[in-house]
């Protein structure tokens, strides 16, 4: 009699679904399908663009530098790279984080405000002097992006707010605040060093993709030899589940919120030193959902679990890319944004069970 | 059966079938509800009572039966036809808006109105004077939030009752009410009754239903078992017709896997262990090898209980005390860090996590203790996998297959693989056979007393009867929130058992 209750829940399991006959390869092809999805949409693309706009795949050393559309598209893709790393993170968890424009914007004030900078000539040679010494500005820039993040994580985590609403909070108010210390101005640094970091180059490379390597790297090795992924996937999966089972997911939000927050100062940094400004109207406007539209791009489901961090970057490369082509086609930019509607749309579509029940429907 | 009332049942439900993709959930099920009366339905989980009020209510759509409702044969579509026929429920987590006011909660959905602008007067003083009908007095205009649960109920029951309701569906209203608030809510059911409303009634809780029903139908095996006059049945008989057992036969419990054997030392004693609505101050011993075996009906306690020394739930009043030494446990990893472990009843929800595989399920647990840092090599997990793969012999087409897709009974042998996997010295096993095929059943229940004699402490629970007499060393009894009687291997047997759960021959 017991059974009888149990049964249609067990028959709503998907109990039915093939299994694969070896193990390794079950997870190999499975981790395959899911880059295989979003690296043949960049492929696409790519070629799109080697057919319509001449000298694409074109690339010269000047300088010393590598010149290129290539070149140009993952520098000017790395900040939302950083910000789609730790985005991941926060949609494995069922979490969404929609500040990170905001901090982008907080991080970049608060850095170029600190180092202002001048320019002096003594004894002939051209000096350049920073209000604060940049490292101590970095520093504190980033200070204010992890506060942010902890600020997030204990309203989600601690008092069990809504992620799109507690985010939300930050959204308006990081950028408020940002405009507040500077008084809805642009921000000019005056300062060559700090200039470096988003538009300097190390063996011929732009720097920006080293940051972006490094912080890929880090991310991808924390995963690889902690459990954290393993937790992250756990609370983003059942997490009554693993509450359960011992894990701290309180802590566990906190941080996944905490990481995607030191991202986005990151690309704030990068945002602002590229610009050689701070402009806290309009540096990482949207960005937030750009990192969202890689995620998913990437193959990472925004009902939580299962993700892919490489899958993001390949996502946001899609989406830089996407742009580029647009600009390189001399299509109006107001069109941009409708084409990245259009792309939503399908990636999300293609996640919907009940699209593909449809499909199935009709094809049975 | 029932002597037949002079009056025409209100409700006369039969031959209700229901079926579910691969299971019977309703077979012949009914039942007759006269007005004026108090009418508790009753049955073990899985008996079908759930189903059989959402046929009532409209939720789903039985394939053969009828419902007669005034004389009237009523097809119900959806709740809110129900409720416009005259069928109103009350279900058991308050449906209503916290942040709106009690007389909005009454009256959402349809406002009094005058020139077409809602009628704020009208509704408070329709609002005072419903609510006075229940006995309830309070401000109207407050958020339903700033009143106890108690008083959410009277207003979730006046909402009901404004609908014109002939017939009132409570489902196990009192589950989150203490004693003072159940009173309370009893004595606004006779109002009603003296006014002539029909109430059915559905709870688990044994001195409830004989403190306020006129009848009782009992429901077993999605059938309806029989419907008796509440002052005739006793309570033995009542539980015997529920569970199905013969209370009178004197069938000695089948033998024991092993002699009794000598339990070791206390490993853990709760001291007046309580939380408020939940489960009354407990002291219970578990010795290290010993099988304690947790009996009772469904919220009884027992599941209560385990959750308070998991941690799982905190406690807010008593004391655990492991190896003399007093503990809280405000989250789950407290008691594991004391080496407890807990499969939940839950399976789904509290349990598997469908989407990872087997592997990191069973290695699940222990990873978690050992800390976010030291990942446990991959080579250990497989191992540890392969090791428990082995032992329980648990079906899956790979250690990487998705937990989804095993079966009910391998997923449960998995989730108690990742409870034995950090070696715990008290593991807790709530229903962990429900379920499942017979044969993982007795595989789970062989492998799990295998451990308790190798030193294992286990407190074992289930709605099994038979099961808890077979493999336990000591049983605790517990009825209405409480322990009401501890006895040794032997000291009880189908029969006894019965009526210790029923409350008769209670120590």
């Amino acid at each position: 009699m017991i059974v009888k209750e149990q049964a249609p829940v067990a028959a709503a399991t998907p109990a039915a679904r093939p299994i694969a006959p070896m193990p390794a390869s079950l997870l190999s092809r499975a981790l395959a399908h899911h880059l295989f999805r979003s690296l043949a949409a960049l492929a696409a693309l790519l070629l799109i663009d080697f057919l319509l706009i001449p000298g694409f795949f074109r690339l010269e050393i000047k300088d010393g530098h590598l010149y290129g559309s290539l070149v140009d598209i993952v520098n000017r893709a790395a900040p939302l790279m950083l910000a789609a790393i730790g985005m991941t993170l926060v949609i494995a968890t069922r979490g969404i984080d929609i500040s990170v424009g905001a901090v982008v914007a907080l991080s970049g004030t608060v850095a170029s405000m600190l180092i202002g900078g001048t320019m002096v000539i003594q004894d002939g040679v051209p000096v350049y002097l920073a209000e604060t010494p940049m490292l101590l500005a970095m520093a504190a820039a980033l200070g204010a992006a992890l506060l942010c993040g902890l600020w997030n994580g204990l309203l989600v985590a601690g008092l069990g707010l809504q992620p799109i609403v507690a985010t939300l909070i930050l959204m308006v108010a990081g950028r408020g605040l940002a405009q507040l210390l500077t008084d809805g101005q642009i921000v000019t640094v005056y300062y060559q060093p700090f200039y470096f970091l988003g538009s300097g180059y190390l063996f011929g490379l732009p720097f920006a993709l080293f940051v972006v390597a490094g912080v890929f790297g880090v991310t991808a090795l924390l995963l690889r030899h902690t459990a954290l992924g393993l937790f992250i996937q756990a609370v983003g999966i059942n997490p009554v589940a693993a509450r359960l089972a011992g894990i701290r997911t309180a802590a566990l939000i906190v941080f996944v919120y905490v990481f995607a927050a030191a991202c986005a100062g990151m690309a704030g940094l990068l945002t602002s030193s590229n610009v050689k400004s701070a402009d806290a109207n309009n540096a990482g406007l949207m960005l937030e959902l750009d990192a969202i539209l890689a995620v998913t791009l990437g193959g990472t489901s925004l009902a939580g679990g299962r993700f892919s961090l490489a899958g993001s970057i390949v996502g946001a490369l899609i989406i830089q890319t996407l742009t580029y082509t647009i600009y390189s086609l001399g299509v109006p930019p107001e069109v941009n944004m409708v084409v990245k509607s259009v792309v939503v749309f399908l990636v999300c579509i293609s996640q919907s069970d009940q699209f593909k029940g449809l499909w199935k429907g009709r094809a049975a | 059966m029932l002597a037949s009332t002079t009056a025409l049942p209100v409700l006369d439900v039969t031959g209700i079938h229901k079926q579910f993709p691969g299971v019977k959930a309703l077979s012949d099920a009914g039942l007759r509800l006269y007005p004026g009366e108090v009418h508790t339905l009753m049955g073990q989980n899985g008996a079908g009572k759930s189903t059989l009020i959402k046929v009532l209510t409209g939720v789903y759509r039985p394939e053969r039966g009828s419902i007669v409702l005034d004389g009237q044969r009523i097809e119900p579509r959806s709740t809110q036809h129900a409720q416009e026929l005259g069928i109103s429920t009350v279900y058991q987590e308050v449906n209503l808006c916290p942040n709106l006011s009690v007389a909005e909660n009454i009256f959402i959905g349809r406002y009094p109105r005058r020139f077409g602008m809602i009628d704020w007067r009208r509704m408070r003083r329709d609002a005072i004077e419903l609510l006075a009908r229940l006995q309830v007095n309070v401000d109207v205009s407050q958020p339903l939030a700033s009143y106890p649960l108690a008083i959410q109920q009277m207003v979730a029951i006046a909402r009901a009752l404004n609908i014109s309701a002939k017939v009132l569906i409570l489902d196990e209203p009192t589950s989150s009410l203490d004693e003072a608030e159940v009173q309370l809510l009893f004595s606004v059911l006779r109002s009603l009754r003296e006014q002539g409303m029909a109430i059915l009634f559905v709870t688990h809780f044994l001195e409830q239903t004989y403190a306020i029903s006129d009848r009782i139908t009992v429901m077993r095996n999605g059938e309806r078992e029989g419907e008796y006059l509440c002052s005739e049945l006793l309570r033995l008989a009542l539980v015997n017709k529920m569970v199905g057992v013969a209370a009178d036969t004197q069938e000695q419990p089948q033998a024991c896997i092993e002699e009794d054997h000598q339990a070791g030392a206390t490993l853990l004693k709760t001291k007046q262990l309580a939380r408020r609505g939940v489960l009354a101050p407990l002291d219970l011993t578990i010795k290290q090898g010993e099988l304690l075996g947790l009996a009772g009906l469904l919220g009884s306690g027992r599941t209560e209980a385990a959750r308070l020394l998991f941690g799982a739930d905190k406690a807010d009043d008593g004391a655990i005390e492991i190896g003399g030494r007093p503990h809280t446990f405000a989250t789950p990893r407290d008691a594991i860090a004391q080496g407890i472990g807990f499969c939940s009843e839950d399976r789904k929800h509290e349990g598997a996590i469908l989407d990872l595989s087997v592997r990191e399920n069973l290695i699940l647990a222990l990873q978690a203790r050992q800390g976010l840092l030291r990942a446990i090599p991959l080579r250990r997990q497989q191992e540890l996998a392969d090791y428990y793969l082995k032992q329980l012999g648990i079906k899956t087409a790979s250690i990487e297959a998705p937990l989804g897709t095993l079966s009910g009974g391998n997923q449960q042998k998995v989730l108690l693989a990742r409870w034995l996997a950090t070696e715990p010295k008290l593991m807790i096993l709530d229903e962990p056979t429900r379920g499942i095929d017979v044969r993982a059943k007795q595989e789970i229940m062989d492998y799990v007393t295998t451990l308790c004699r190798k030193g294992m402490a286990i407190l074992f629970i289930s709605s099994e009867l038979p099961e808890v007499l077979r493999v336990s060393d000591r049983i605790v009894v517990m009825r209405d929130r409480k322990a009401c009687g501890e006895y040794r291997r032997g000291e009880l047997d189908d029969s006894s058992v019965l009526h210790v759960i029923a409350g008769e021959g209670c120590q």
